[in-house]
């Protein structure tokens, strides 16, 4: 009984890291694909049929060219930095809550590799470790632009990290727990009367759209590119790395965008729920599976936006970005604290 | 098993302390300062005291520690431009740690190691919700105080940052 739940929970864990590091490798795929489209081009279309080799053909390149450190760089971290950024990207989606609960034999498993009280804290906390392998690499190259690159990755992740912070304190209102399981459990109650509806989105439209601006800043992506801006900083952090180093970096990239869709779509768009979810009368397994489907779309959906705003917007200035974060969206995120507190408590008061 | 790993993140925590102290390069102290915290979330998940671990990750390693090594890797301080310090204020740093230390142990000495039996003790008591309650019901005065505090301190840290009127742009 102990060991087959060991080997279940290990089952879970596996399979999670694994859909982590295969969505990851193919957000590669997809972003060449979705950049073509949108630019009105064929995109990778040689390696396999439509080019879907092409990420095999990419990793098999990069392993393959030589690992340069450059002179009097610190050899210990200049390879622990990319090493580190992987670690802490692959970390984050060990709590989130694929699923809802698969009933086999009279045993609940929960789709979940691991349950702890503090869910959103643990992720939070997570992402903000990952700026230590931007800095340590930036600042082991031994290179005036890598260190330039890798103090403004640190600065922006820091001005970020406090109106994701905020934000999300104004979601714990509504939901009074920080376990992501809860949380994901909460939104499936009836809203209008429909099952699987109850999204935290209605609740927290505002906090939402901070919430999804301070996750294209954390993971440095398009039009918060900056710690990798060509024009300024040459290639910045990463500007000394090749082959697999290289490799690390671009591919934690892809891991920290799956997992921010995820985080985005357990918190804000139901999770594993569904509209009409108990009112199809189905069996639960199958709603369960159904359910893991649906959250899957909806953290494509979150990939292909956050390759969509890449395609679409240009980058911004380091001061505009620095006055959009301390003026703009730590504020409008206190606001939108006072406005839950308060809301909540008229609740009390007059329902 | 919770034994051995309670020692694993001892010898961690003191290996990766003394790494603060003993490295020359600045920026290893601060690496080794950041593992010292971790060792240290490691014992507070040992403790059960799952919320403290989380905000000891966020605010120590992922806030403070991140602004300690940003300000060192600007200075980028080297082995060979640091200066050295002079032999009286070595002594002088050598006795006011001494001297902590005996406190320290002086203090350690007495404590009841049987205060807690596995009969009484709650093992939820580090959970967030038992720290919310006890926070906001017996402790809110001092709570409070303590914000009042952080408030202080960043109106000083923006006072400190303005820039005074006719001043040139210093970078």
């Amino acid at each position: 009984m102990e060991l087959s739940l060991l080997l279940i929970k290990a089952l879970i864990i596996l399979a999670v890291f694994g859909v982590t590091l295969l969505i990851a490798t193919y957000s590669t795929y997809a972003e060449r694909k979705v950049a073509a489209f949108i630019q009105d081009r064929v995109g990778p279309n040689r390696a396999g049929p439509f080019g879907l080799a092409q990420p095999l053909a990419d990793a098999v390149k990069l392993f393959f060219k030589e690992e340069f450190v450059p002179a009097n760089a610190n050899k210990f971290l200049f390879i622990a930095g990319p090493s580190l950024a992987m670690l802490t990207a692959c970390m984050s989606s060990a709590v989130i809550p694929f699923g809802g609960t698969l009933i086999i034999g009279g045993e609940a498993i929960h789709l979940q590799a691991i349950e702890v009280n503090i869910g959103i804290l643990y992720v939070f906390g997570i992402v903000a470790l990952g700026v230590y392998g931007i800095m340590i690499g930036g600042w082991a190259s031994n290179n005036k632009f890598s260190l330039l690159g890798a103090i403004r990755a640190a600065s922006q992740n820091i001005s970020y990290e406090l109106a994701m912070g905020m934000s999300i304190i104004a979601l714990l209102l509504v939901t009074g727990t920080l376990s992501m399981r809860d949380i994901a459990a909460q939104q499936g109650q009836e809203l209008f009367g429909i099952s699987g509806l109850n999204w935290n989105i209605f609740y927290q439209p505002l906090g939402f759209l901070i919430f999804i601006v301070c996750a294209f800043a954390e993971t440095n992506r398009v039009p918060f590119d900056l710690p990798e801006c060509e024009t300024e900083l040459i290639g910045g952090y990463h500007t000394e790395y090749s082959s697999m180093g290289m490799g690390l970096y671009l591919f934690a990239e892809y891991v920290n965008i799956f997992v921010a869709s995820a985080v985005m779509a357990t918190l804000y768009f139901g999770g594993y729920n569904f509209p009409f979810m108990n009112q199809l009368g189905l069996p639960h397994n199958v709603v369960t599976i159904l359910g893991t489907l649906v959250l899957f779309g909806k953290i494509f959906f979150f990939i292909f936006f956050f390759m969509w705003v890449r395609w679409t917007l240009p980058r911004f200035r380091y001061d505009q970005l620095m006055n959009l974060g301390w003026k703009i969206l730590i504020p409008l995120s206190i606001a939108n604290v006072i406005i839950t507190g308060g809301a909540i408590l008229l609740k009390q008061e007059l329902f | 098993m919770t034994g051995n790993l309670f020692y694993f993140l001892t010898f961690l925590t003191l290996f990766a302390a003394i790494g603060v102290v003993a490295s020359k390069n600045p920026v290893y102290s601060v690496l080794f300062m950041i593992l010292t915290f971790f060792a240290l979330t490691g014992h507070y998940i040992m403790l059960n005291a799952q919320f403290l671990a989380a905000v000891n990750f966020i605010v120590y390693m992922g806030a403070i520690m991140v602004l300690f090594l940003f300000v060192i890797m600007f200075l980028n301080m080297r082995e060979d431009t640091e200066q050295h310090k002079p032999m009286l204020s070595k002594i002088a740093a050598a006795i006011a740690g001494g001297i902590l230390f005996v406190v320290m142990i002086a203090a350690l000495k007495d404590v009841n190691t049987q205060l807690a039996t596995t009969a009484v003790f709650d093992s939820q008591i580090g959970m967030v919700e038992n720290l919310g309650k006890v926070l906001f019901r017996d402790y809110l005065l001092p709570f409070e105080l303590a914000s009042v505090l952080f408030l202080a301190a960043m109106a000083g840290a923006v006072m400190l940052g303005k820039r005074e009127p006719g001043e040139q742009n210093r970078f």
